[in-house]
């Protein structure tokens, strides 16, 4: 059992917002499977379709991503989360989204009736126009927009983090300033793949964000420096597939992980994951997570 | 996978509104049932079953499907797959019904053809329908793998009326598999007739549903109560897996909201 942010967890893997999250059957066949919380998809104000397909590619690296945010609107969301809050009782996170202040405590509000037990600001979608990383990379609209989040609801409020801006640590300080109870890093980086026999950008949106192993190293990084630099919790997020990668990833400094891609093999990793790292801490003789969230810092 | 370049080599109507396009690639180890993704470069990406090795058969319907009719030969396409769980086989000497809708006959003609050239040609049972004659699909080769009844709504062909119909008329408990693909109103009326007959369980079902990732990541095609993945753990699902469920209910579009099936 871990406590993050007020909330109990039975094991530290979280679902990752945009996983299987798009409908409240889906959150709930994940909690089954063993995931200590669940995020779900990226709500916003308004009903979206999306990109055009191509929008996720398996790479020889990683995965390709460019969905568009669609979603239903938090209108038609409503009830898919409060068939997951009734039919589970892992805590279930909502990420939302939206253009500005304003947007977010619409769909905040709007929410609120199903009881989620948190929320997770993505102000970090790489490939959407005028939305996630537009705004994830400008300190003063995050504190801006945590500051009005956090005043209007009374659940936790985390804050998801994009790792294509220069000095991540600067954007989750903002966070925290403005009241976050926990930064999630990272959301997918930058890229872009072509489909050589013809010159085509592989995705619909033509790029997007790269998921998967490829990235962990840079998570890694990012959650290094965001726990030099914050005294809130970090949630580590990006290529976390097996329980050795959650290990370093909380030897970073994270106190929980999300894992997202990994579900591609299969939706049984979250039960393995937190296995694995039990298994770890007993035979290196830790009582607790907490021995081990960012040791990397203290042995140097 | 990145998708695969292939190139159109021969295009055949089947229908007003249908046409099969051949290309230069074979998918040898597809099991009928699998679907690829077709990547219409500029366009979209859509699910398409294989209903050759080296084929798919499209109704054109929207935006893709009408760019993919003006194609033509030695034109290319990406290709993703062979994607998801096809048919779950027969075994030798079992006794075959397909149930056919439109272009859900599309799936169901290499099923038939994999039972007929495995021996046991005289055991597949067709039931073939579409609006009219000249939209029924692959009735030649339904004919060529054993027997095969016809229903057209508009009596231009065959029985006047719908595949259920005949459905009614016959021992379905004769049959040890079934195996069904169509509109979705076609198919949730084939499951009400199977489930009072206690025999959905020997039943399979092609589903169709709003792809995005197509495999098994994004969660756009998941279907309630279960959160069963049409794209991963279907496309083709027992018919006790549709018991009370959103199946012949509803279905979510490209944005997750709920619309008729
Ligand atoms: C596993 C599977 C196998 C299929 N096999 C065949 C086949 O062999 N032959 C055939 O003609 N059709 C098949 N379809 C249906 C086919 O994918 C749609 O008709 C096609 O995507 C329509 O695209 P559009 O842009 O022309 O139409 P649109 O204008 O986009 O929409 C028309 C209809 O197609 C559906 N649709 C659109 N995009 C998608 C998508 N990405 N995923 C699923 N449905 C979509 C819409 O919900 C709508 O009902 C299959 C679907 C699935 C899921
Ligand atoms: C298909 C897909 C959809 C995603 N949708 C969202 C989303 O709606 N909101 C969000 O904050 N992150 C979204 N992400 C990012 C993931 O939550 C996660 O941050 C990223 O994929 C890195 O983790 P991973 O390597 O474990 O996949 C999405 C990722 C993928 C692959
Ligand atoms: S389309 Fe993404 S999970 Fe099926």
């Amino acid at each position: 059992m871990v406590t993050l942010t007020g909330l109990k967890l039975k094991n530290p893997t979280i679902l990752a917002a945009g996983i299987m999250g798009t409908t409240g059957a889906s959150l709930v066949r994940m909690a089954k499977k063993g995931v200590g919380a669940v995020v779900t998809k990226s709500i916003g104000p308004e009903p979206k379709e999306g990109h055009h397909n191509p929008s996720m590619v398996q790479l020889e690296c990683g995965f390709l991503n460019a969905m568009g945010l669609p979603n239903p609107s938090y209108k038609a969301f409503l009830q898919e989360l409060e068939f997951a809050k009734k039919e589970t009782s892992v805590p279930v996170i909502a990420s939302i989204f939206g253009g500005d202040a304003d947007d977010f405590l619409k769909v905040a509000d709007g929410l609120s009736p199903a009881k989620p037990d948190a929320f997770e600001l993505n102000v970090s979608c790489p490939h959407a126009q005028g939305y996630g990383a537009m705004i994830g990379s400008d300190p003063y609209v995050v504190e801006e927009i945590t500051r009005a989040v956090c005043d209007s609801v009374d659940v936790p409020v985390w804050v998801k983090l994009t790792p294509n801006v220069t000095d991540i640590a600067s954007i989750g300080e903002a966070a925290e300033r403005g009241g976050a109870d926990a930064v999630v890093a990272i959301n997918t980086v930058r890229a872009m793949a072509i489909d050589i026999a013809t010159g085509y950008p592989i995705l619909g949106n033509r790029f997007g964000g790269l998921s998967g192993e490829a990235i962990k190293p840079i998570a890694v990084k990012c959650v290094y420096d965001l726990y030099a630099a914050l005294d809130i919790p970090i949630i580590g997020v990006g290529g976390v597939s097996k329980w050795q990668d959650a290990i370093e990833m909380m030897m970073a400094g994270a106190s929980a992980v999300q894992v997202g891609s990994a579900v591609f093999d299969g939706i049984g990793v979250f039960g393995s994951i937190a296995d694995g790292i039990d298994n770890y801490l007993d035979k290196n003789g830790h009582v607790t997570i907490e021995d081990i969230i960012g040791l990397a810092h203290e042995v140097i | 996978m990145r998708p695969i370049n292939v190139t159109i080599t021969k295009m055949i109507d089947e229908s007003p509104s249908t046409k099969t396009f051949f290309f230069d690639r074979s998918f040898e180890s597809a099991i009928p049932g699998q679907f690829v993704m077709v990547w219409i470069r500029g366009v979209d990406e859509i699910p398409m079953t294989l209903s050759y090795t080296n084929a798919i058969t499209v109704q054109k319907v929207g935006d893709a499907t009408s760019a993919l009719f003006e194609l033509k030969e030695g034109d290319s396409l990406g290709i993703r797959g062979p994607i998801g769980n096809g048919f779950t086989l027969p075994q030798k000497d079992e006794k075959v019904l397909l149930i056919a809708g439109g272009v859900g006959a599309a799936p169901l003609a290499p099923l038939a053809e994999h039972v007929a050239n495995s021996g046991t040609w005289s055991n597949v049972t067709t039931i073939l329908g579409a609006r009219s004659y000249n939209e029924l699909i692959f009735a030649n080769r339904f004919f060529m793998t054993g027997e095969i009844h016809v229903t057209t709504d508009d009596g231009t062909q065959g029985r006047r009326g719908f595949v259920t119909d005949v459905l009614n008329d016959i021992d379905i408990l004769e049959y040890d598999k079934i195996y069904t693909c169509g509109p979705e109103i076609m198919m949730a009326r084939v499951f009400e007739i199977l489930h009072k007959a206690d025999a959905h369980t020997r039943a399979e079902f092609s589903l169709h549903r709003y792809f995005k990732c197509a495999i098994g990541v994004c969660g756009a095609c998941c279907m309630d109560p279960h959160g069963l993945r049409v794209c991963k753990d279907g496309p083709v699902f027992n018919g006790e897996l549709l018991v009370d469920t959103e199946f012949g209910k509803y279905k979510r579009g490209g944005s997750g909201i709920r619309g008729r099936v």
